[in-house]
This record gives structure tokens, C-alpha cells and sequence, in this order.
């Protein structure tokens, strides 16, 4: 069954997807659904297995239970299939550094199967969209970081995918690079692609998304509309008191000072439980969270 | 650019079903390794020349001059033959356990490549085609240089490049499936030390079998290359029956199957957690 068959059909469908490293269960229970033009914020920290489900969607990682269905393609019986209708932005670089911009976007032409007659156009509106026209003869070894990003981004938009699954894409990259690499990703929503993107970063996730998904300890703890999550958890007082909540809400603290501390005063913490809160919040002289692991008490100054 | 134009553009129609193993898929990992070989053929190339040549000139001039006919061949005839298929294993094998590695571990360029419709049957066997019509390229080489040398070959000599493609085939997967075995880089001086050079030296490629113990020689028709020397000696200068003929291709095929399948196997370990 193809997408276009089932027009209403959601873009991503996740139920009860489990995945183990050994002993370590790094997706538990995974509930998500996508609709078709969304663009989704993955918002979690470190080990909350954003990237283990990215690649369970590519078949990459195969699922321990649970369903997953992308575009209406079951994963990983129809991945291919799937594949052949998304992009994917990876987290690591791995961009051939000898070769040309052009060269290594001609290659992925060939591997996305686009026709030989549309290769060229492809190649140059993809350049286009990064910003990196006249600099399709460029090696890649001579391109910035913000370039080298757009290129790989870029690079899983060669064939027009219907969703497009991006890994952190703007880890590690300074404040102005990161805008321009958003600028980039708006215009993908505004062509209305659906987007899964992760991120470690709030004001990412709140400037792009249609809507964000908390995740954690392999799970889906919130989701909602970016301003109402950022209204609801990224308050000030609890963002400079609890390191746990610092991880969650990104290293740019400045878009996080808006909105209004947490109003709900009993609900559980849900990047980090309550014994990991109180875990990684020790280090802290303050120790906010000692003995106790409510959003009030870890938000109290 | 409207979303009808995006889903018109991806066309999951114009694919196979899931699946099965389309050869667009292959070609595409090919047509990859060729945009990379073309900003790299200088140095190939003279590693493919290069190294056959002074093979045949140490080994030609200097045992050549001591020896005069081995199996009832002239050394330069013997030798330059061996050298053909000692070659084509240079060729596809080495690239294929090195480049693999180093593909899969450090430049993560299957996550690449897996993340486009393309599955992991699909990139061994590409990676492999590739190899093997490199080496079926360069396998020519030596035999060139050996007729500089003095090498007179039979009308067969035309079917060299296509035994240096199955052969090379044949150990582009054997690479392949040793890349995926290995666990670091370390691992491959015993690859090298404990593995390539008995291949190649009990091949029958710098001198007859007939001279070694007979467990050597058993031991030598389960090697590849061995089948590959013959083969290419026969073809070059003829008198190979056609039942030895079937026989040699037949091992090397058999070897194809099997290794195709475990370095699918192994390959899938590594690249899908």
C-alpha cells in the first residue's frame, strides 16, 4: 500500500515499540503518531532514545516489539519501500570529504534512484537550497561546518521525500549557523514535507515544530504544542537550579526565560525520575531535588 | 513545489516490492564507487601497473635466469600467468577488506546508504561488483606487461578478463566478509600475514604445487586462486581439458555462493543493531 492510496494515512505510526541493547531497554514502549505535513520536535537528552528510534524508522535497528509503520509501509518488512519515500539527515557526517559538492550529491541521485533526466536538475536545486550554488566543483574537506550541514541535509532532499527524518541536525554547530540551517528546515515545512526531528534544543524545537514530543528513558512523557510545553516546563527558576532540567531544556538558556514556571505542582519529572533526578541533581550545592522528586520541588530555587 | 509534485517525484510505484533484490539498487552503489574511482584512478592505476611489473622483473629477470622451465613452462610464461591472478586477488581483495572497513567504521557511509532505498544484499553485491570489474581491468595489466617480457599467448587469452571478473568477484565477497568479521584495524595483520599470503603462495602462482607436501596440495584445491591460475593458464596458453575447465569454474562458483551469503550475513550484523 502506498501513501498516495491512503491519502490520511499518518506519516509515522508507532505502537508499543520496544527496543533492548542487552540489558539496557533504550525505546520502552514507544507510542507515537505523525500526521502527514507535521513537522515533529523529538526533544529529549541523552540516552532518552531519539536516536535509536530514528534508526528503527530507516530499519537500521529492529524493533524488539511493537509496531512501526512509516508512510503506510510496515517497517522493517516494507522499509525499503518506506526508504524510497523519506530522506534522512544523519548524525554523523558522512559526506565523502575528497569528493565535490556536486559529486557527492550526483552519487545519492543514483542511490534514491532519481531518472537520469532529472539528475541535473536535482543536483543544482539542491545546491540552491543550501546556499552552496557556485560551489558545486568545492571539495567537501573545504567547506565549513554550517555548509558541510546543509549539504547533508540537502542531500536527503534530492528525490522530494514525503517525510524527511532529521538526527539532531544542528548539534554542535555556533548560534548563526544553527539560523541559517533553520531557515532551511522551515522552507521544508512550508512545502508541507513532514518532518521528525530530534534535538537537544528547546528554542529548536519551539521555532520549528508544529508540535514537540518529550522524550524519555525510551518513552513519550509529553506532547503538545511547543509554546504550551515551553510555557509549562521551561521555566526560569527550575532551568537554573536543576541540572537534570538544564540537559532537557538545551545549552541556549536565552530563548527559555519566557513563559511561566511550572504550574502543576505534583506531576512527576518527565526527563528524569525521580531517583535520576535526584541522581543528577547531587552534584548541585543547592541540591534542590534531595529526598524529593515532584516538577515543585525540582524547580524550587 | 507542491506536496503532488514531492510524492510524484519519489514514485515508490517505479520500485520492486519490498524486498527483493533489484539490480537499480546495485548499480547505484556502482555508479557510486565509479564517481569515486574517477577522482582516484591515478593512484590505482599505478599500484595496479607498478607492482605486477616489478613482480615480473625481480622475479623474471632474476629467477627467470636461474630457472629455465617449470611445469613444462618458460618461467616468464609460468610466472607472468600467476602473476595475472595473484593480481586480480590484490585487486579486489584488499580494497574490499580495507575500503569496507573503513566505509563502515569511521565514515559511516552505509548508514548512508541504508538510509536510501537500498538494503544490505544490495551493497555487497555492489561493492563487489565493482571490484570485480576493476580487477577485471586490471588483471589485463600484468599479462601486457608479460608480453613486453616475452609471453606469447593463445587465441583463449581473450576470456582473461572474464575469469578476472568472477575471480575477482569471488574475492571482493571474501573480503567483504572479512571486513565485517573483523572488529579493528589491528585484526587485519593477521588478514594479511596469516591469510593472504598462504593464499597466494600456494596457488601455483611462483611455482608448481607438484613440489610441496601432499597436504599443501590438498589443501591448495580448496583455494580459489589456484583455480584461478589454472584457469587463467589455460586460457592464456590453451591444452586445458574442457572437464578441468568445468571443474575450476565450478569451485569458484560454489566459493561465490557461499561467501556471498556470509558476508551478506556478517555485513547485516554489523550495520543493522
Amino acid at each position: 500500500m502506498s501513501g498516495r492510496d491512503a491519502p490520511a494515512v499518518s506519516a509515522l505510526l508507532l505502537r508499543g515499540v520496544v527496543k533492548r541493547f542487552g540489558s539496557l531497554t533504550a525505546v520502552d514502549g514507544l507510542d507515537l503518531e505523525v500526521p502527514q505535513g507535521v513537522v515533529l520536535g523529538l526533544l529529549g537528552p541523552n540516552g532518552a532514545g531519539k536516536s535509536t528510534t530514528m534508526r528503527m524508522l530507516t530499519a537500521q535497528s529492529l524493533a524488539d516489539g511493537g509496531q512501526i509503520r512509516v508512510l503506510g509501509h510496515e517497517i522493517p518488512a516494507e522499509s525499503k519501500w518506506a526508504r524510497a519515500r523519506m530522506g534522512v539527515v544523519p548524525q554523523h557526517d558522512n559526506l565523502d570529504e575528497e569528493l565535490t559538492v556536486e559529486q557527492n550529491l550526483l552519487m545519492f541521485t543514483y542511490l534514491y534512484r532519481v531518472p537520469r533526466r532529472r539528475r541535473a536538475e536535482a543536483v543544482a536545486r539542491a545546491m540552491r537550497l543550501a546556499q552552496l550554488d557556485g560551489r558545486g566543483g568545492a571539495r567537501v574537506d573545504s567547506l565549513s561546518g554550517g555548509m558541510r550541514r546543509r549539504l547533508l541535509i540537502v542531500r536527503a532532499l534530492l528525490h522530494r521525500p514525503e517525510l524527511v527524518l532529521m538526527d539532531e541536525p544542528t548539534v554542535g554547530l555556533d548560534p548563526q549557523v544553527r539560523q541559517d540551517l533553520w531557515s532551511l528546515i522551515s522552507a521544508l515545512r512550508d512545502e508541507g514535507v513532514t518532518v521528525l526531528m530530534s534535538t537537544h534544543y528547546i528554542e529548536e524545537a519551539e521555532r520549528l515544530s508544529d508540535e514537540v514530543a518529550l522524550m524519555a528513558r525510551g518513552r513519550i512523557v509529553e506532547r503538545g504544542s511547543p509554546t504550551d510545553l515551553v510555557a509549562k516546563y521551561a521555566g526560569a527558576p527550575w532551568r537554573s537550579t536543576c541540572p537534570a532540567r538544564r540537559a532537557w531544556a538545551g545549552s541556549n538558556a536565552s530563548s527559555t526565560s519566557r513563559g511561566s514556571p511550572p504550574a502543576a505542582p505534583e506531576r512527576p519529572c518527565p526527563c528524569c525520575a525521580p531517583r535520576s533526578c535526584r541522581t543528577r541533581c547531587a552534584g548541585s550545592s543547592a541540591n534542590p531535588c534531595a529526598g524529593r522528586a515532584t516538577w515543585r520541588t525540582c524547580s524550587s530555587p | 513545489m507542491t506536496l503532488e509534485q514531492t510524492r510524484e517525484d519519489a514514485r515508490p510505484e517505479a520500485h520492486a516490492r519490498p524486498g527483493r533484490f533489484e539490480m537499480d539498487a546495485v548499480l547505484g552503489v556502482v555508479a557510486r564507487e565509479w564517481i569515486l574511482y574517477r577522482e582516484s584512478w591515478r593512484s590505482t592505476t599505478f599500484a595496479a601497473v607498478v607492482e605486477p611489473t616489478l613482480y615480473l622483473l625481480a622475479f623474471g629477470f632474476g629467477m627467470g635466469a636461474l630457472v629455465g622451465t617449470l611445469a613444462g613452462y618458460s618461467y616468464i610464461d609460468f610466472l607472468g600467468t600467476g602473476i595475472v591472478a595473484v593480481s586480480i586477488m590484490f585487486q579486489s581483495m584488499m580494497p574490499a577488506v580495507i575500503n569496507t572497513f573503513i566505509k563502515r567504521r569511521f565514515q559511516h557511509t552505509y548508514e548512508g546508504i541504508l538510509a536510501a532505498p537500498v538494503d544490505v544484499r544490495e551493497v555487497v553485491t555492489g561493492e563487489a561488483l565493482w571490484l570485480a570489474l576493476r580487477s577485471a581491468a586490471y588483471g589485463c595489466v600484468p599479462l601486457l606487461v608479460a608480453v613486453g617480457f616475452g609471453l606469447r599467448p593463445g587465441p583463449w587469452v581473450v576470456f582473461v578478463p572474464v575469469i578476472s571478473f568472477v575471480v575477482g568477484f569471488a574475492f571482493s565477497l571474501f573480503g567483504i566478509w572479512i571486513s565485517a568479521v573483523i572488529r579493528s584495524v589491528r585484526s587485519m595483520d593477521y588478514v594479511f600475514s596469516g591469510l593472504f599470503t598462504p593464499l597466494f603462495l600456494m596457488a601455483g602462482t611462483f611455482f608448481p604445487l607438484t613440489e610441496l607436501p601432499g597436504w599443501v596440495q590438498a589443501g591448495a584445491m580448496a583455494n580459489p586462486l589456484y583455480h584461478a591460475v589454472e584457469l587463467i593458464r589455460g586460457a592464456v596458453f590453451g591444452g586445458l581439458e574442457a572437464r578441468a575447465v568445468l571443474g575450476h569454474v565450478a569451485v569458484v562458483l560454489v566459493f561465490i555462493v557461499v561467501i556471498w551469503f556470509l558476508a551478506v550475513r556478517q555485513m547485516r550484523r554489523r550495520v543493522v543493531s
